[in-house]
């Protein structure tokens, strides 16, 4: 346990830390850099949590793709080290982070986490796999014997009761993709 | 987790870390000797037996000498970028079964956990690029992420089409069902194994093998596909400003990539560690046996990628692009919808081997005749001017020396 305890503080601080950065740095480039490490220590946070699929998406869209979009954006981009300048959005810049806390706060108050320990120590004792209880129903013959072994549970899901909001998704992208394509056409 | 596990798996990864070493260190004088080979030459012979200690020689050479620092580079990114290239590699070879049971960690969806990490070496090729404050290295570090996320897409949807037909995307699962006789894992799978047979994947669908081998080498940049490290166009592209100990460091992960692509290939598509001769008693004479059938399959797909180098020119960057997106992605997509096709319906297993093959020959056929169609072209002029040359000539011949003279005589005498 002790052991588990280390890598989580080894997590949080460094995330905390890189986050930080990413706010505070003048030169954009290595704020995007910090931001890839927040992204990977939220990762790992996922694994200690044996959210093991939810780890692996993470490192793959926002490490992966999201990451390297931005870095494209800023290395594609002119006298991009002086950083931007204030305008006239300040404002809005404070008062919608100041909400989104507010929510995050509410969150983490109101939240019952004995409950939750409880329940997951519970599941724990029974099935060895906590995040099942998460995403609902799974046939135990369904389950393998190793952790991290729910994504047929997950790609049920998908496809029966969210099919929906996963095919409202994916028209989004694919409106997305046509769009960048009218805008960059050679007229 | 108690502190023995903790120092159990410090020892594995030191393991792990000291064979890729060698792998590597094999890897450079095979390759050297292989391309000797095809090039009529005789390749390294002078340090060792072989040349044997010509790696060793290299490494030597390369840890003594100046680590240079350009003066304008930004320093924490220079320095961490050879870090963030090498660092996922070797994570990679965490999961990658080298027998049924070495492993140094059995993560459930290690194909997806291998597609995940391997997407950060653009990072850091990203981070070279910029981090060296040189022309070169920018203009390389954008090409390669342009390279590297177009073949991303290739690779996963192949991988895809393999996970459908195992049911699974662990490794260990993959390989084994392969073999026949194994046990399935769900109902589905018993259900599609009457039609599937169980034979290696590459029978199954040698077009995945292909587009796999195509898009696993310009994920590594290996020679045709070279194009972000060119160094007849851009010196090196992020490398330009890497010398000594932090350039070995790209060239470490550059072959342990190789060698990843050959190992994936071996165990997705030839059937990992299952070999003819294959004992079951002890279980140590399997694991070794297990592992030289996968170090044969695996280097033998080597020497293709080695192979391939040798033969085959460099490609430009738009005919790169072009050819990720015109052909094999749209190729990659084709392969998913004809095994989906084939699962659905519950085909005899060779259907899907006909289909695949006539896919791949088809396009294999129209990229024979576009890639030549400027070399027939020019043969087309180059014959049509000849004749017209060859016309009034045999005219002239026959009006000035008679009607006995023939065609060859009036061209070489005109």
């Amino acid at each position: 346990m002790a052991f588990q305890e280390v890598i989580f503080w080894v997590l949080a601080v460094s995330s905390v830390a890189a986050a930080l950065g990413v706010v505070l740095l003048r030169d954009i480039f290595r704020a995007a850099l910090l931001l890839v490490v927040v992204f990977l220590a939220v990762a790992g946070f996922f694994v200690m949590m044996n959210a093991e699929f939810l780890a692996v998406v993470q490192v793959l869209i926002y490490a992966g793709a999201i990451a390297i979009l931005i870095i494209f954006a800023i290395m594609l981009t002119r006298e991009v080290q002086q950083g931007n300048l204030p305008n006239r959005l300040q404002p809005a810049a404070v008062l919608f982070p100041v909400l989104l806390l507010a929510a995050l706060v509410f969150v983490a108050v109101d939240t019952d986490w004995n409950l939750l320990q409880d329940q997951s120590r519970e599941l724990q004792d029974n099935v060895e796999v906590v995040q099942t209880h998460t995403i609902g129903g799974i046939p135990d013959e369904m389950r393998g014997d190793i952790p991290g072994s729910d994504r047929s549970g997950l790609g049920e899901l998908l496809i029966n009761d969210f099919v929906l909001p996963f095919e409202i998704a994916s028209m989004l992208l694919l409106a997305a993709i046509i769009g960048a394509l009218v805008l960059v056409r050679e007229r | 987790m108690r502190i023995v596990d903790f120092f159990l798996i410090i020892l594995g990864l030191l393991v792990l870390f000291t064979a890729l070493s060698v792998v590597v260190l094999s890897l450079t004088w095979l390759e050297r000797k292989f391309l000797g080979r095809l090039q009529r030459r005789l390749g390294p012979n002078r340090t060792g037996p072989m040349g044997l200690l010509q790696p060793v020689a290299d490494a030597v050479k390369l840890v003594l000498k100046e680590d240079i620092l350009p003066s304008s580079a930004d320093r924490a990114i220079f320095w961490v970028a050879p870090l963030v290239v090498l660092v996922p590699s070797f994570m990679l070879w965490v999961t990658i079964p080298a027998a049924e049971n070495l492993v140094l960690r059995n993560v459930d969806m290690g194909l997806f956990y291998i597609i995940a990490f391997s997407v950060i070496t653009i990072l850091g090729l990203v981070l070279a690029g910029w981090g060296s404050a040189n022309k070169y290295g920018i203009l390389g570090g954008l090409r390669s992420s342009a390279q590297l996320i177009s073949y991303e897409i290739p690779v996963i949807m192949v991988v895809i089409a393999v996970a459908m037909m195992a049911q699974s995307l662990n490794l260990i699962h993959i390989t084994n069902f392969q073999l026949p006789g194994i046990q399935s894992i769900t109902p589905e799978t018993a259900r599609l194994e009457a039609g599937i047979q169980n034979v290696p994947f590459a029978v199954l669908q040698p077009l995945g093998m292909v587009i796999f081998l195509i898009a696993g080498l310009a994920e590594v940049g290996r020679t045709p596909f070279d194009i972000y490290f060119a160094e007849s166009e851009i010196v090196g592209g992020p490398f330009v400003e890497y010398s000594g100990a932090h350039w070995s460091v790209f060239f470490l992960a550059e072959y342990m990539n190789t060698f990843i692509i050959a190992a994936l290939t071996a165990l997705l598509f030839l059937g990992g560690w299952h070999g003819p001769f294959n004992p079951t008693s002890p279980q140590w004479l399997e694991s070794l046996v297990g592992v030289v059938w996968f170090l044969v399959k695996t280097y033998f797909v080597i020497l293709v990628i080695f192979w391939i180098r040798g033969t085959f020119p460099r490609l430009r960057i738009d005919q790169l692009m072009a050819f990720a997106w015109q052909v094999v992605v749209p190729l990659s997509f084709a392969n998913i919808l004809i095994t989906g096709v084939f699962m659905y319906y519950g085909w005899p297993w060779w259907s899907l081997t006909l289909m695949s093959l006539t896919l791949s020959s088809v396009i294999g056929y129209l990229i024979y005749k576009h890639v030549t169609a400027p070399a027939r072209k020019v043969a087309e002029v180059y014959n049509r001017r000849r004749m017209i040359e060859r016309q009034p000539r045999r005219q002239a011949g026959r009006q000035s020396s008679g009607p006995s003279a023939g065609p060859e005589e009036a061209v070489s005498g005109g």
